[in-house]
């Protein structure tokens, strides 16, 4: 009988056999090594790292192989691993002004100190399918080296704000919050939603920093600067009370400049939505300081209408390891509460069946 | 508390590289001060920093926080899903403690010192030495009249439940009767308005005064509530339509039983369907000794 | 003179450069109907929410039975706001729930005080139908399904369902049809007698101040410019305000 089968532990292991088989594919064809992903799939290694929340591509890419190339599964992975790891302190804030550009570009200003560094970018090119890709092992001509410019690159919402053109962030020496050891509580601080949002699913962020382009909470963005590279990362031990070099991480940082009406305060200015993300990660990062933006809407004095704008809506729904978690769980048995819902229903339906009996006598 | 690398009194070893029970010292540390807000506050939503776990979400990620930091190296654990020990996600954790804490387990209701469960209390009377813990999909039990976490926090600070009966009475008015068949809300400590975790209707009467401590563990909302022993627990209801429980009015097709929860099994395409205890242990139990009666 | 229910002080607010509110104190017993008129701008909808507890004022001071309304906590507020109290909102989708049956919107206040026995609720619902002239087969319907004026009944119905000793009304009148508006008008001077209640409703229409009101203050720019009798304000007004308001609804 059906109900006296107890096949559930067999029934595991052999399934998680089977997609072991399957994540392997074809004996025949030779393995990917982690090194390969690494480097022939970086910006699925980035993205991995930002919603895994871990900078690490070895891991990264390992973590991708192992999820056969399912990269919210991916994520997943790193972000339990990362959860285990055990936490030394805080590094000092990264200095982006610092950064060791590989890419840097400006829609705000034609040209500018620094000067526009287009860098490696799907920009510009025709999305043709290269068949010349499939034929594998042909040696592709280097890229042109350019000397590495002196010129110094100062961030161009800096730029804005010595005109007191562009609101100022100010800084604060409070503790921000650690979304990765507190609970989300609100109303949540902007250093909080940051964080959220650099970790949150890029396909949310982008449809969410695409709707407010299309009139669903009242932007008018430019981007200010975007720029790509590696910056340092500083430590600074109790014991030696100095920061110390750790080494470089790669980091994609968006600056938006959006319009701000003022108010009796403040006279009419620009505001920024910022993102911050892992890796080289454009898409993300801009998407990111869009519904930065929108979140600032209640501080600015803003009318909340749209979702962008709604700091619950935005911030509970944007990690993609709770919301397929939720979203799959539904896949596990619900048949106890299902039985008590067909009981209902039932009871519901002899009522009624009655009434109408009752109704047409 | 234990260390990676010793083995567990049961024998065991735990998993290299990890802590025991997976979590480290000082995130379990966190857990367990959060429950013991939870237990002076009864039926009181505590957040806290929940982790990421290497289950997913909605999958009991927050009842395997809670077993991770009350679990000690003597304990015996038991995991139901359904009522049963032998469904998919129930083995799944199991295994996952096995693995990274070497504890004993066991199918058994009466031999387990900690029961994690979905979905389910077991049929058999829990005793004071016992504590149960719950997974929670969703820890507010407001959510679906009021969906902004603020505006129900300041709900349950001023006691303010009039939309919880407002839903209550016209579920009577349209259908004739309270139409909430599991996840049925209940007032705990005759103060905080709380959800029980999506068992059916039919297991609240079971939460009330119960010996065994109850926690409640939401992961990815991040909340932790509880019920100590003996506490006051009640069913929403109206005086002259007052709370039922529902099950399946059959017998149990392996054991005869007629008064506990009942799966529904369909058997064929024709219309055949059997109902059997959701219960497999409590269900099992009552065979073998019907098995041994029959015998003497 | 009897002891009043609610006592107004002093009562200050600015919005920025504007006064909302300047130097107000009124008072209001049991069983009184005070209308407070003015045009739109003149302060009386923000005398109604700093009175209520809505708003806090810059200065002065409002006791309900001689507690200090604005240091009460929110739930002794909220409390009295769900029993003594009651508030009409001019648009009734603000003072109904909109998914909730009719009965249910009734029924809410009842339950909200402690009320468990379904029959009762339902049949206290009932009589408050009938009492606002609402059929009672549309108990169960939702009040999407309403026209505005039924809208309006239901909000009174279920304002008054627990018995509150005072009632404010926010241009109960306001969005409906002069038709409607009349036999609206009847209900509350009927209701409110009957229940002997209190009413601080304002309007911006003298007519239905004439027909409902005991008292009436006179607003504007923030500050009670004549109080008085109902008769003896419309039918002799000594300030030239309200002589203008006065002769222009003659006018009209």
């Amino acid at each position: 009988m059906y109900v006296a089968v107890k096949g559930g532990e067999r029934a595991i292991s052999a399934a998680h056999a089977w997609l072991e088989e399957t994540r392997r594919g074809d004996a025949a064809v030779p393995e990917l090594t982690v090194v390969q992903i690494e480097q022939q799939m970086g910006l699925a290694v980035d993205r991995v790292m930002a919603e895994g929340s871990c900078h690490d591509r070895f891991l990264a890419a390992l973590a991708i192989k192992q999820a056969k190339g399912d990269l919210i599964e991916a994520a997943f992975l790193l972000r339990a691993y990362r959860t285990t790891l055990p936490r030394f302190g805080a590094s000092e804030p990264l200095d982006t002004a610092a950064m060791r550009l590989r890419r840097r570009i400006s829609a705000t200003y034609k040209d500018l100190p620094g000067g526009q560094v287009l860098g490696p970018t799907f920009d510009y090119t025709h999305r043709l399918l290269d068949f010349a890709l499939a034929a594998e092992g042909v040696e592709r001509a280097a890229a042109p080296e350019a000397p590495t410019p002196v010129e110094s690159a100062p961030r161009v919402t800096e730029l804005l704000a010595r005109e007191g053109l562009m609101q100022r962030e100010v800084a604060e020496d409070a503790e921000p919050g650690d979304l990765t050891r507190q609970p989300l509580t609100f109303p949540a601080e902007r250093p909080v939603r940051l964080q959220n949002l650099a970790r949150g699913d890029e396909g949310f962020l982008l449809a969410l920093g695409y709707s407010t382009q299309r009139g669903y909470g009242n932007a008018h963005p430019f981007v200010g600067e975007i720029r790509v590279g590696h910056v340092t990362v500083e430590f600074t031990p109790p014991e030696l009370g100095f920061p110390i070099e750790l080494g470089e991480i790669g980091v994609t940082e968006c600056q938006m400049v959006n319009q701000f009406k003022g108010s009796r305060t403040e006279p009419p200015q620009f505001t920024r939505g910022y993102g911050l993300v892992f890796g080289h990660g454009e898409r993300r990062a801009m998407a990111m300081s869009l519904v930065d933006r929108g979140l600032r809407a209640a501080e600015l004095g803003e009318d909340i209408t749209a979702p962008a704008q709604n700091a619950e809506f935005v911030l509970y729904h944007s990690d993609n390891i709770e919301a397929t978690g939720f979203v799959e769980h539904l896949k596990l048995p619900h048949y106890v509460d299902f039985q008590s819902e067909l009981e209902n229903l039932r009871t519901i339906r002899r009522s009624a069946e009655a009434a109408i009996q009752e109704a047409a006598e | 508390m234990n260390t990676s690398e010793a083995p567990s009194a049961s024998g065991a070893t735990t998993l290299e590289g990890y802590n025991f029970a997976y979590l480290d010292e000082a995130t379990k540390r966190m857990i367990r001060r959060a429950l013991l807000k939870a237990v002076a506050i009864p039926g009181h939503q505590i957040p806290f920093g929940g982790r990421e776990m290497p289950l997913p979400y909605g999958w009991g990620t927050g009842g395997i926080q809670v077993t991770a930091s009350i679990l000690g190296p003597e304990d015996r654990l038991k995991v139901i899903d359904q009522g049963s020990d032998d469904t998919t996600n129930a083995i799944s954790i199991r295994r996952f403690f096995t693995r990274v804490a070497g504890v004993a387990t066991t199918e058994h209701t009466a031999e387990a010192s900690v029961i994690q469960t979905r979905h389910r209390i077991p049929e058999r009377l829990l005793r004071e030495d016992q504590i149960m813990v719950y997974q929670v999909p969703q820890p507010e039990p407001l959510f679906r009249l009021e969906p902004r976490r603020v505006e129900t926090k300041r709900l349950h600070a001023l006691a303010d439940y009039g939309l919880m009966h407002v839903r209550l009475y016209e579920d009577i008015a349209r259908l004739g009767h309270i139409a909430k068949a599991y996840d049925y809300p209940v007032m705990v400590n005759g103060r905080y308005l709380m959800s029980p975790s999506p068992i059916p209707a039919f297991d609240n009467p079971k939460m009330d005064r119960m010996p065994a401590l109850q926690l409640f563990g939401a992961g990815r909302e991040k909340r932790i509530y509880a019920i100590p022993p003996y506490t006051d627990v009640r069913s929403l209801d109206f005086e002259d339509h007052p709370f039922r429980p529902i099950r399946a009015p059959q017998a149990c097709a392996l054991c005869g039983s007629r008064d506990t929860y009942l799966d529904e099994v369909i058997t064929d395409d024709r219309g055949g369907r059997l109902f059997v205890c959701s219960d497999t242990d409590f269900c099992a139990e009552r065979q073998a000794d019907a098995a041994k009666e029959a015998a003497e | 003179m009897t002891t009043p229910l609610l006592t107004a002080e002093g009562l200050n607010l600015h919005f920025g450069a504007i006064a909302a509110l300047r130097d107000v104190a009124i008072d209001i017993t049991a069983g009184e109907v005070v209308a407070i008129v003015g045009e739109s701008g003149s302060g009386k909808t923000t005398l109604l929410r700093v009175l209520s507890g809505l708003m806090a004022p810059d200065s002065g001071t409002v006791r309900w039975l001689g507690q200090d309304v604005h240091a009460m906590g929110e739930a002794a507020r909220r409390r009295l706001m769900r029993t003594d109290w009651g508030f009409v909102h001019q648009n009734p989708r603000d003072g109904l729930r909109l998914a909730v049956s009719a009965g249910g919107n009734v029924g809410e206040r009842l339950m909200a005080v402690g009320a468990r026995h379904y029959g009762n609720i339902r049949g206290e619902a009932l009589s408050w139908l009938a009492k606002v002239e609402i059929d009672a087969t549309r108990i169960d319907d939702l009040p999407r399904t309403f026209s505005g004026g039924m809208q309006q009944r239901l909000q009174i119905a279920r304002t008054l369902v627990t018995r509150p000793k005072l009632v404010f009304m926010d241009e109960p009148t306001g969005g409906l049809d002069v038709s409607v508006q009349a036999r609206l008008l009847d209900l509350i001077r009927s209701l409110s007698r009957e229940l002997g209640l209190a009413v601080l409703i304002v309007t911006h229409d003298i007519a239905a101040a004439r027909l409902l009101a005991d008292r009436i203050l006179v607003m504007r720019r923030g500050e009670v410019v004549e109080q008085g009798l109902t008769d003896r304000v419309l039918d002799d007004p000594q300030h030239p305000y309200t002589q203008l308001l006065v002769s222009s609804v003659l006018a009209a």
